[in-house]
């Protein structure tokens, strides 16, 4: 029994961190004076608080195929998010948001 | 556990919501992408939250939403760039050489 309860508290926490730094990170977008100021809040908490996300679901997988793909999605998240920033950034730059 | 599955999808909904404002309101053309980039984590994270509720197809859907997400950025910096080839670096070619240039600055 204390192994489930173990696991359901583990995923709340971790999905509880989550869901902080998903609110952190769109406060972020919403508060910050620069244009790249607010892609350093939106790149970097929102993908925290997705893989918190993938991390507390992780204990509820039934198998370990799930727990794999769910880390593939939050490293193809990063990944992705990363190189995103770099050319919204340089896109916003040629626009003429110094 | 699914009210707590409930409590998570609302907060992540209340951020896609904040992103919307952020969509009408942002200055830039950029800021408007970012917005929808975060759409496209929110709706992985919400994604991940309906698999954990049962429905098992749900996680095959966020991997492509998280790969589709990071191919409209790319959408975004091709349409940006003067001549549509996509690399911000390059310095603008001749005006006159560009034929069709958008009005857009």
């Amino acid at each position: 029994m204390t192994l489930d309860l173990l696991r359901l508290l583990l995923t709340i926490a971790l999905t509880g961190a989550g869901l902080v730094f998903y609110v952190a990170g769109t406060l972020g977008l919403l508060r910050f004076p620069d244009t790249f100021s607010r892609l350093h809040a939106l790149t970097k908490a929102d993908n925290l608080g997705l893989g918190l996300l993938a991390l507390g679901l992780a204990f509820q997988a039934p198998g370990w195929a799930e727990v794999a793909k769910l880390a593939l999605i939050w490293l193809l998240a990063l990944l992705a998010a990363g190189t995103v920033a770099q050319l919204v950034a340089r896109a916003a730059l040629g626009r003429g948001a110094r | 556990m699914s009210t707590w599955l409930a409590v998570l999808a609302v907060g992540l909904l209340g951020s896609l919501a904040a992103a919307l404002w952020r969509v009408w309101h942002g200055p830039g053309q950029a800021d408007r992408m970012m917005a929808a980039q975060l759409v496209g984590t929110a709706g992985v994270g919400l994604l991940l939250i309906l698999w954990a509720m049962g429905e098992r197809a749900a996680l095959d859907v966020a991997l492509v939403l998280a790969l589709l997400a990071a191919l409209a950025a790319v959408g975004f910096v091709k349409a940006s760039s003067v001549d549509g080839a996509g690399d911000p670096e390059e310095e603008a070619p001749d005006p006159s050489m560009i034929k069709g240039r958008r009005h857009d600055p």
